[in-house]
Order: structure tokens, then C-alpha cells, then sequence
């Protein structure tokens, strides 16, 4: 699905090989905030329980649907001021899709703190399996498209022959991107809930010896990961118009590699592995073929992993015998 | 605890417990249950039918207060009943459970004697059919059991493997017109070969790295499968792929040039049960060799050291063995076996597309490994029953039957996080009895 509508961003021929060049680097990194802000889903819980929670792409489609609805209700309001408008929305798709998450890690991780590694892995697919059925079955199969929004562009860059723009859209997408990006650095490095999870990834029993609540402090890091997955839905229901029930797996494949390309567990690193992917499938799709993008993502990852095992920000792991 | 006061329930704290219960399943349910977008050429329209989510609450509130009741009542017994049941089941079935019979080993001869006689049961054309389509699973499990089971590597991609077995089968039948026996080895070679493409670069890579790779190797062989149009048909598949023959015999109502139908030889009327029989049997002897191979060779040295290996790397190294070179021969020769079954695969189909190589297939593969016990053979059979054969049967429920599904797989490793047969036993002990 997302291949169409690649298709379409990418546009224009490579006559102005520069202009060009700008275009396709703005759409990527459009496009990279958005599977950053999932990967740090991946790689908070992979830091703190050691899981691929393979159900995290699902919870993204959960908040497309929910930004979504959120947009209708709104129209029902008559709630027309798009700042308004999307402020509300965000709020709404953060809260429900947080629900999401903590019910998620409550019902299906829980019990399976002290199972053996692959347990986890089977009931997470199986939550993703639930989920996508679930949205299908409440929603409908079909594709649901929703009418641009926010319009308009800045042009950057004009030669007559080719345009290069940045849309509010875009800008707005990758500000807010930033800007939760800072603000969860922030939470991660000065904050005493921050402490507890960093704690809790380096050792769960001694953070709990020394009076962290851990299953709390799990559960929160499930919930704030949603939220940043929300967020992600409800820009990219706005950036492609258009959603179903099945978004939630390939784009959840994508940013796991963005987590494992840019070290998996290391938060810039989601962040940089993000960027890299989008600029990737930008780049590919504009110089070479569409069809092959996701082989280009994936054969990047391999190569990289090749010489840098833990990623390109993750710290190697001390083997104890 | 709750054994020490039987008669004394809190109705209260049941009613406050379950009441919670039922908040957060109205709040999931708000969003998603409460409205309906419903989508037409004209754009969206948003329905509101918020009793649903009033329904939601109300049958989360009543299954959770019944379900804390009966265990608060019943609780201590009934725990001691699950706990006892699936321990007993486990150890009836695990090697080392040292009695004079081999239960485990009666159990393996009643299940191949079941299966050898099903045919003959009185079983009608679906039932052998659904039965054919297990024994795929249970293949594929078993040889996805050393690859995860025995050497310990988390594959996410092993549909990719059962791809390329099915559409080597599928082209040099078509394009050069090989024979089903003549493409069967050369389809698990493939395989193989395909195993150690991927495996070479990626196989010195810890745990869960490799498991993205294969994730994404599995998705990059479907891509290609549907963008190479020429060779492998794209998104439309090959149709037309030849039936096996038996032993040159085919099963066929009238024979093509020049050849015998197996009607014909035997003198029979010839009628396409024999055919449905006949890839029964061919798959029940593939499935069956798999394990051969893999009891057989966990006692040979490779065996041996992918066990090892699975259980520490670190001393595995220290004692000499290349890591690398032991994962790669484990990761190609599960790789093979999927090859076998996909050429099998596109034998019985007679039409194979990309369609039925998707990420969820590999996941039912693992989560028969998993759910079975890791490293349990006769699980892994219970697992494949319970994951192909039952959904199976409700085809009709579609979706309801996916959410019943992941729900199952859910609960199953909540119930037993182990598996249902587990056991981790190393196949040689120092000092003790021999095992096995």
C-alpha cells in the first residue's frame, strides 16, 4: 500500500539533478521521523525486558484508526480549526492508544517475565495477530482514506522546471518529531522515572532490591512507547490519507531494522536507524526501482550488521562465561 | 492461600477487581468498537454504536468475576490438577523418565500406527486432505526444530526456504518438465544453498539480530517472488505444475504420452481418492524421515555440538568447535527440509503463488516449535494438530477464527510458558544412565 503512494511523492524526473536530490532527502526524512518515532518503541522494551515486542507495529496501526476516529468525531463537533483540531486529536490518540499498550504488556507479557526467551516472542505474535484481526473485524477490511487537511507548501527551491517543496505538513511532522525527541531525552536522562528504566535495563532484581517498582515502571515504558506509536499513525493518516488494517506489519518490520540498524536498545540510535531507512526508501525508489526498496532497506541492515554486530550506536555486549 | 480459607469469599473485592477489569475493556473498546468508519467511493462516515462497548464491559465484567470465583473456590485444586496434568502428560513423554517401558516411545509407534491406518478408517476425501495438510506443518516443524530446537537460532524467516523449495519444483517443472523425484533432492539442495547464502554473512550475529535478518530475508524472497514476473509468474504464481508419479505409475484418469496410470497397473477403476491417498502416504514418509534424520543425528558429533552450542557458546568455542560453521550446517540442513516440503508442496497444490508464503505462515511454524516444547518431537506434532488441524475445521468463522487463534497462542504460553512438552534435557549425561 505504501508502495502507491511512494510512488506518488517521489514524482517529477531527474532533470535537475540537485533539486532533485533535495526533493527525494526531504521526503525521506519526512519519512524516517515517522519510523523513528516507532523504533524507539522497539527499542525501549528490547532495552528493558530483552523482547522484540512484535506486536509494537500493530499498536501503531491501533493509533492510526484511533487518530482517525478522533478526526470524525471532531467533524461531528464541528470542530473546524485544524490547530484545534489536531491538538485534540493527538491527546485522544496518545491516551486510548497508551490503554492499548499497557493492556497489551499486562495481559500477554506479564506472566512471561521469568519464561524462557522464545515465550514472549510467540504470545507478542500472537497479540498481533489478535489485533490485526480485531481492527478488521470492528472496522472492515477496506482501505479508509481521510481528505487532506493541512495544505500547503514552502518552495525551496524553483528553476522554472522543477520545484522543490516542503509542505506545512512536513515541517509540522518532523518538528513535532524533534520535539518529542528532546523531550523524551529529556524524560530518559533527568528524570526519576527515566533512572528506574535505565536501571531496570541494566538489572531488574537489584533495581527492585533497591525500591523500584519495576513492573510499574515496565508497564510505563510499554504505555510511552504506544503514545510515541500513536503519534506516528496519526501523522501518517495525515502525511497518505489513507489507512487500513494491515499498515501496522510492514511498517513495524521497518523500524525494527531502524532499531537493530542503529544499535538496538540505544534511543538516538532508533532515532538515526529511523532516518537512515526513510532516506533509503526514499533515495532507492527515486534513482532506482520501486519494487525493490524493501530489499534495499534489508540488504543495508545485513551489510551494516556485518560490520558492526551491535549496530551502528549499540555497545557491544561483555560475554561472561 | 486461598486453600486455607475455602469458605470465605470477598464478594467485594471480586466485584471491585472485576469492575476495573471491565473499565479498561470500555476504555479499549471506546475508540475502536464504539465507532465504526465506514468507508464508501464518497469518503468515510463515522457510525456511532456505543452499546458495544456497554456489551464489551459487560462480558469482561462477567468473565472475570466468574473466573476469580471459580478460582478462589477452586483455585489451589484446580492449579494442582493443571500443574499435575501437564507435568504427567511431559513426563510420560520425555526421554528421561527412566521406567521400564519407554512410554514416549509407545506413544511415537501408536501415533505412526494411527496415521499408517487412517486412510483405511473409513476416513472420507477432506479428512485425508486436512490430515496431508498437518503433516506439511508437522514437517516443517520438525525441521524448523533444528534450526530453533536443537541449535538454539531464532528464525523468523523460515517460509522463505519452503518458498524456494515450491518454486524450484514449480519452474524446473514447468520449463524443462523434471520429474516430481528428480526435483525433490534438487529442491532441499536449493534450499540448502540458500541457507548458506543467508547464513554465512549473518549466522556470527547474536540472538535477536539473527531473527531480524531472517524476518527480513523471508520478505525479500516474496518481494522477488512477485516483482520476477518472467521466471516465477509475479503475483498470478505457476499454475499447472505436474502431479508425482508413483514409481513411474501416475495418478492420473488417463495417462499422458506414452506413460501407465496406476489404475491401469494395478487393474482398478481409477478414481482421485488413490490420488489423495497416495500424497497422504508421500508426505507421512517425508515427515517420518525428517525425524529419522533428526533423532538420528543428535547422537552423531555435529548433533552433539549443535546441543552444545545451544547451551554455551562461550565453552563450545574454548573447547574448539567454530561456531560459525556449526550454525551454518544447522541453519542449512532445517533450510533443506523446508525445501522437501515445498516442492511437496507445489506437487499436491498444482498451483503455487506468493500468497502462500507469508510472514504468518512462518509464525504458525515457530509457534508450533514453541508451543510444542522446544526440542520435543511428539509436541510438536500435538502443537501442529492443535494450530493447523482446529482452524481448520472452523474455516467458515474467517476473522473470528485469526482473533481465537492469537488469542490461543497467547494463553497457551501464559498456561505453559515451557511449551506443552517441554524438556530441555542434554541427550548425553556425564556419569548418570544413558538417556534416551
Amino acid at each position: 500500500m505504501v508502495r502507491g503512494l511512494l510512488s506518488g511523492m517521489s514524482g517529477g524526473g531527474s532533470a535537475r539533478p540537485m533539486a532533485y536530490f533535495l526533493q527525494q532527502l526531504i521526503n525521506g526524512v519526512t519519512l524516517g521521523a515517522t519510523y523513528g518515532l516507532i523504533a524507539i518503541g522497539y527499542t525501549m522494551v528490547y532495552g528493558i525486558i530483552g523482547m522484540i515486542n512484535f506486536a509494537h507495529g500493530d499498536i501503531y496501526m491501533i493509533g492510526a484508526f484511533i487518530s482517525l476516529v478522533g478526526f470524525m468525531l471532531l467533524a461531528v463537533f464541528g470542530i473546524t480549526s485544524v490547530p484545534i483540531a489536531f491538538f485534540l486529536v493527538l491527546v485522544f490518540a496518545m491516551f486510548f492508544t497508551g490503554v492499548y499498550g499497557w493492556a497489551v504488556e499486562r495481559i500477554a507479557y506479564r506472566p512471561l517475565r521469568r519464561a524462557p526467551r522464545l515465550a514472549p516472542l510467540i504470545s507478542a505474535i500472537g497479540v498481533s495477530i489478535v489485533l490485526q484481526n480485531y481492527v478488521q473485524l470492528a472496522q472492515g477490511a477496506r482501505v479508509k482514506p481521510l481528505q487532506p487537511m493541512v495544505h500547503g507548501a514552502f518552495q525551496v527551491y524553483n528553476d522554472g522546471a522543477f520545484q522543490v517543496t516542503i509542505s506545512y505538513l512536513q515541517i509540522m511532522i518532523i518538528a513535532l518529531t524533534l520535539a518529542l525527541m528532546l523531550g523524551f531525552t529529556f524524560l530518559i536522562r533527568y528524570t526519576s522515572l527515566g533512572r528506574a528504566q535505565r536501571a531496570a535495563a541494566q538489572d531488574r532484581t537489584m533495581a527492585s532490591l533497591l525500591g523500584v517498582n519495576v513492573d510499574r515502571t515496565i508497564s510505563i515504558t510499554f504505555v510511552i512507547g504506544a503514545m510515541l506509536a500513536a503519534v506516528a499513525g496519526l501523522m501518517v493518516t495525515l502525511y497518505y490519507g489513507v489507512i487500513d488494517f494491515y499498515i501496522g506489519f510492514i511498517v513495524g518490520i521497518k523500524a525494527f531494522t531502524a532499531a537493530v540498524l542503529g544499535g538496538i536498545g540505544s534511543l538516538p540510535g532508533a532515532m538515526l536507524g529511523g532516518m537512515l531507512i526513510g532516506l533509503i526508501e526514499a533515495f532507492w525508489s527515486g534513482y532506482f526501482s520501486i519494487e525493490y526498496k524493501d530489499v534495499a532497506a534489508f540488504s543495508i541492515l545485513v551489510f551494516v550488521l556485518i560490520f558492526r554486530p551491535t549496530g551502528l550506536l549499540g555497545r557491544p555486549e561483555i560475554e561472561k562465561v | 492461600m486461598s486453600a486455607t480459607h475455602p469458605a470465605r469469599v470477598d464478594f467485594v473485592a471480586l466485584a471491585r477487581d472485576a469492575g476495573a477489569a471491565a473499565l479498561v475493556a470500555a476504555l479499549l473498546a471506546f475508540p475502536l468498537l464504539g465507532f465504526e468508519l465506514d468507508a464508501s467511493a464518497r469518503g468515510i462516515t463515522l457510525n456511532v454504536r456505543l452499546l458495544w462497548v456497554l456489551y464489551a464491559a459487560a462480558v469482561v465484567f462477567v468473565g472475570r468475576f466468574s473466573f476469580a470465583l471459580v478460582l478462589r473456590s477452586f483455585g489451589a485444586q484446580l492449579s494442582a490438577l493443571a500443574s499435575r496434568g501437564g507435568g504427567a502428560l511431559s513426563r510420560l513423554l520425555s526421554p528421561t523418565h527412566l521406567s521400564p517401558v519407554n512410554t514416549r516411545y509407545i506413544a511415537g509407534v501408536a501415533m505412526i500406527a494411527f496415521a499408517l491406518v487412517l486412510p483405511f478408517l473409513g476416513a472420507d476425501r477432506n479428512l485425508i486432505d486436512k490430515a496431508t495438510l498437518i503433516l506439511i506443518y508437522v514437517m516443517l516443524g520438525w525441521g524448523l526444530n533444528i534450526v530453533v530446537g536443537l541449535a538454539g537460532l531464532l528464525d523468523l524467516g523460515y517460509v522463505a526456504f519452503y518458498a524456494v523449495g515450491a518454486y524450484s519444483y514449480a519452474i524446473l517443472s514447468t520449463t524443462f518438465g523434471l520429474s516430481f523425484w528428480v526435483c525433490l533432492p534438487l529442491a532441499g539442495l536449493l534450499a540448502g544453498l540458500f541457507g548458506i547464502a543467508l547464513g554465512f554473512p549473518v549466522l556470527r550475529l547474536r540472538g535477536d539480530y539473527l531473527a531480524i535478518v531472517t524476518l527480513g530475508f523471508g520478505e525479500i524472497i516474496r518481494e522477488i517472488i512477485i516483482n520476477w514476473q518472467p521466471v516465477t509468474g509475479g503475483p498470478n504464481g505457476i499454475t499447472g505444475i505436474a502431479r508425482p508419479s508413483f514409481f513411474g505409475l501416475e495418478m492420473l484418469p488417463v495417462a499422458t504420452n506414452g506413460g501407465t496410470t496406476f489404475a491401469d497397473f494395478f487393474n482398478i477403476p481409477f478414481s482421485p481418492d488413490q490420488r489423495v491417498i497416495f500424497l497422504y502416504y508421500l508426505i507421512f514418509v517425508l515427515a517420518l524421515a525428517t525425524n529419522f534424520f533428526t533423532l538420528r543425528i543428535r547422537r552423531l558429533p555435529i548433533g552433539r555440538a549443535w546441543e552444545a552450542l545451544r547451551e554455551d557458546e562461550i565453552a563450545c568455542r574454548s573447547l574448539g568447535l567454530n561456531p560459525t560453521m556449526v550454525k551454518l550446517s544447522a541453519f542449512a540442513i532445517g533450510a533443506s527440509f523446508a525445501g522437501f516440503a515445498g516442492s511437496f508442496f507445489a506437487a499436491r497444490q498444482n498451483f503455487i503463488s506468493p500468497e502462500s508464503f507469508t510472514f504468518i505462515e512462518s509464525a504458525i511454524i515457530l509457534a508450533i516449535v514453541v508451543l510444542g516444547g522446544m526440542g520435543s518431537q511428539i509436541g510438536i506434532v500435538l502443537a501442529a494438530v492443535l494450530l493447523v488441524g482446529l482452524p481448520e475445521w472452523f474455516r467458515d468463522l474467517a476473522e473470528f477464527r485469526m482473533v481465537a487463534f492469537g488469542a490461543a497462542m497467547v494463553l497457551i504460553m501464559v498456561w505453559r510458558p515451557q511449551g506443552l512438552l517441554s524438556h530441555r534435557e542434554p541427550t548425553l549425561r556425564l556419569g548418570g544412565g544413558r538417556p534416551t
